[in-house]
């Protein structure tokens, strides 16, 4: 099962419709067990029963998710791969040390791979719809993997099998998501070091 | 939060209205009317009609013109939604945009350079499923332009009930157009929605087709009761 989580203003929101619920029809379509729940609502047997986490993205003019990082105290003991995109990175980023600061991106963009990974094998530029005003500065557990003029887009934890995106994959790169859902299978080899 | 609807008078932007009615407060609806009919960004058939529209549903509604520019569409589109803060003090815009990257683009750009939140309700949705969802939800519409081969002139001002639903996805997977029209192969106009008041009956209107491209365009229309 994949906890697919909501960071939007509240739960139910309008943004509910547009920034999860594309994941979570990925995932579904996928033939994958999928479970929303808004970051507020999350309960420890959601959390100890996922295979995987995809932390989902939010409006533009939504920051509530930044003022509740002790919501998401779990994720760094979470033992499964976790996806944070766009408010999902920020999260992630801040709840292992790093920093977010502005920097916007709205629109299609180039993608420029850095670093080599199982997530972006076979990519070396690609466009993606960027639709940020915050980007990210990883703590020096992360690894940068790729880049746009808005600035990071993809980072992953050196050691652990998590992940962040900047753009939302949901828009014309679900092959991201679908690679990221490849690692999460019960048993699965996560490919990383 | 008070939250403005970017209407057309088609299916998607009346079926987001209803999205946002159910979570949020539709203070107003905002229509651009291109004078373009090859607009980039608007919507163009029977705009001219969102007055009455509006006035079925018993919201008032903000409209400014566009010469239908392809990039000077966006400052018209910026110049209506301030325009409906000023007036009704809304807070946020509602988009119909279901795949269109181009669109949501251009919309969020506005919204964020007027510090206004922005949301899409249908964003990505399955356009079969939708196309369904928003004929069982109680709408009725017509097609009011066709622009696609396989839309020939006898689509012109049908109105989409489950039949013409089953015919658009036959003919969506025959020929690989989107089945809800969202890459422009038909534009639809809303006689009836669950947050009307009143429903608009057609008395008058005409057809042009030619090589392709056809419009039905309402002539002279009024309110009824539903």
């Amino acid at each position: 099962m994949i906890l697919v989580v909501d960071l939007s203003y509240r739960p139910g929101s309008l943004s509910l419709d547009e920034f999860v619920a594309p994941v979570e029809c990925i995932v579904r379509n996928e033939g994958v067990t999928a479970r929303m729940r808004h970051y507020t609502g999350l309960s420890r047997q959601d959390i100890a029963s996922a295979d995987g986490v995809i932390l989902c993205g939010t409006a533009l003019k939504d920051f509530g998710y930044l003022e509740a990082l002790d919501r998401f105290a779990w994720l760094p003991s979470f033992p499964c791969p976790v996806l944070g995109i766009c408010a999902g990175m920020q999260v992630l980023v801040r709840v292992y040390g790093g920093d977010v600061h502005s920097a916007t991106g709205i629109g299609m963009a180039e993608q420029r791979v850095v670093a080599p990974d199982p997530l972006l094998a076979g990519k070396d530029r690609f466009l993606a719809f960027e639709l940020h005003c915050l980007s990210v500065a990883p703590p020096p557990s992360f690894t940068i993997l790729a880049g746009s003029p808005s600035g990071v887009q993809v980072i992953r934890h050196r050691e652990l099998p998590v992940y962040g995106v900047m753009f939302h994959p949901e828009v014309r790169n679900e092959w991201l998501v679908r690679r990221f859902l490849s690692l999460c299978r019960p048993g699965k080899e996560t490919g990383m070091p | 939060m008070k939250l403005g609807v970017l209407f057309s008078g088609g299916k998607d932007s009346a079926f987001a209205c209803l999205r946002a009615m159910g979570k949020e407060e539709v203070t107003c609806l905002i229509t651009v009317l291109p004078k373009n009919p090859e607009s980039y960004l608007f919507h163009t058939p029977n705009t001219g009609l969102t007055a009455l529209q509006a006035e079925a549903a018993g919201l008032p509604l903000v409209t400014v013109e566009s010469e239908g520019v392809e990039e000077a569409e966006v400052a018209d589109l910026s110049r209506a939604i301030s325009r409906a803060v000023e007036r009704h003090g809304i807070e946020g815009v509602v988009t119909g945009a279901i795949h269109s990257v181009y669109q949501a683009t251009r919309v969020q750009r506005v919204c964020h350079s007027l510090d206004l939140w922005c949301f899409n309700p249908l964003w990505l949705k399955d356009q079969e499923e939708y196309l369904e969802e928003v004929v069982s939800s109680g709408f009725r519409f017509l097609i009011s332009a066709v622009s696609a081969v396989p839309l020939d002139e006898g689509w012109l001002g049908r109105e989409v009930d489950h039949h013409a639903v089953e015919d658009l996805k036959a003919m969506a997977r025959w020929h690989r157009m989107n089945p809800a029209g969202e890459g422009g192969e038909y534009e639809t106009f809303v006689l009836d929605a669950p947050f009307f008041r009143k429903r608009i009956e057609v008395l008058r209107a005409s057809r042009e087709y030619h090589a392709g491209h056809g419009v039905f365009r309402i002539e002279e229309a009024r309110l009824v009761a539903r």
